[in-house]
């Protein structure tokens, strides 16, 4: 449980992060608090949208998903069941490509790191971790066929 | 079970904490006052731009134009104008090859990035557009962090020779802010959404933002357009 528990923190840490630089992103909260600058440069690059979609929003939308995952993988009926992690780590891993590549794009073509991109990015690794070690926890179904 | 359950109450405990302190962060941030003292976001009047559409160096004649949408408070403009834009213009604008023509869109997450505009507007009216350009743009790292940047672009102005007395009262005036928002309307109305954004012979270019890529695709384009 105490996987899932972290799973869930950590989202709610990822939707306040995502949201903080969406706001910025709409000009709703002046600048960035942010050392290097480098968050200013990398959020109103021409990069800091994906299909149209500003980043911050996809990183918005996508830790929403995770919150109420986790949350409903807690409830009693699903603490027990392997799906939900399965899911988590599938949504935590194209989170995890998906930071890489920004990653990739703040060191290579646009020179500036964003503080807060890190941040995030080292919460959906964790996120990721979190889930895996929930899925070693939980038996596979065929395991649970061959005890009974 | 028991203990199953006062676990459970202490993870909500903290989920709600961490929740509670998060808003409270984001409704601060939220309501703070932000420092714009030329008004933003103006209805544009037809007066306020009387045909004008930007501030333009280089060839009526040269076979290329390229727009470019730009923010002085931004950190990538500021980049590429000192970086980038000295050798595009030593190549190309001088040369006849290319003509430049820079407009504003200041965005609202930049507290002076309306008021730098303006200040070079204001310098614009004396002939001293492209100095006061340059001064804003290379002394960003001074204003940007400073409470008050009017004193800093006064500064700049009076080292670029612009005459104080007209430019405080262009500035008091803010007789440049229809003409500031006309250009953030036409950004917009093209589909700029950040900055900067060059179009090249009125397309939305896509590519690299250094002088060598666009030395490329100048040459590229002068002779398909000779052809």
């Amino acid at each position: 449980m105490i996987y899932r528990m972290s799973a869930v923190l950590l989202s709610l840490v990822g939707l306040f992060i995502s949201a903080y630089l969406y706001l910025y992103k709409l000009g709703k909260i002046g600048s960035l608090a942010c050392g290097t600058g480098g968050c200013e440069t990398v959020q109103l690059s021409p990069w800091s949208s994906f299909a149209g979609v500003d980043v911050a929003l996809i990183g918005v939308l996508g830790y929403a998903g995770l919150l109420a995952l986790t949350l409903a993988a807690l409830q009693p009926g699903l603490s027990g069941r392997r799906w939900p992690a399965t899911l988590l780590a599938i949504m935590a891993g194209i989170g995890v490509l998906f930071t890489g590549y920004l990653t990739y794009l703040e060191l290579f073509i646009i020179h500036a790191i964003c503080r807060w991109c890190v941040a995030s990015g080292f919460v959906i690794l964790a996120i990721l971790i979190v889930a895996l070690l929930d899925l070693r926890r939980l038996p596979r179904r065929q395991d649970l066929l061959s005890v009974g | 079970m028991a203990a199953t359950q006062t676990g459970m109450k202490r993870f909500y405990s903290l989920f709600a904490i961490i929740a509670i302190a998060g808003l409270a962060v984001l409704g601060y941030l939220l309501t703070r006052p932000a420092t714009v003292s030329i008004p933003a976001n103006v209805t544009v009047q037809a007066s306020d731009t009387s045909g004008f559409k930007g501030y333009v160096k280089g060839a009526a004649t040269a076979p290329v134009e390229i727009t470019e949408y730009a923010d002085y408070q931004c950190p990538f403009c500021q980049t590429f104008a000192t970086l980038q834009m000295p050798t595009i213009e030593e190549r190309l604008i001088n040369t006849g090859r290319l003509r430049w023509r820079y407009r504003d869109f200041p965005l609202d997450q930049h507290p002076f990035a309306v008021l730098a505009a303006h200040s070079a507007a204001c310098a614009d009216e004396q002939g001293k557009y492209w100095d006061q350009h340059r001064r804003i743009y290379e002394g960003q790292g001074e204003w940007a962090a400073a409470g008050n940047a009017t004193p800093i672009f006064r500064k700049y102005a009076g080292a670029a020779g612009v005459d104080l007395g007209r430019y405080d009262a262009c500035m008091r005036a803010g007789k440049f802010a229809g003409r500031i928002q006309a250009d953030k309307n036409a950004g917009v109305a093209l589909g700029v959404s950040s900055t900067p954004t060059l179009l090249v012979n009125g397309r939305l270019y896509r590519g690299r933002f250094d002088s060598d890529a666009i030395t490329k695709l100048v040459d590229s384009l002068a002779r398909s357009s000779t052809k």
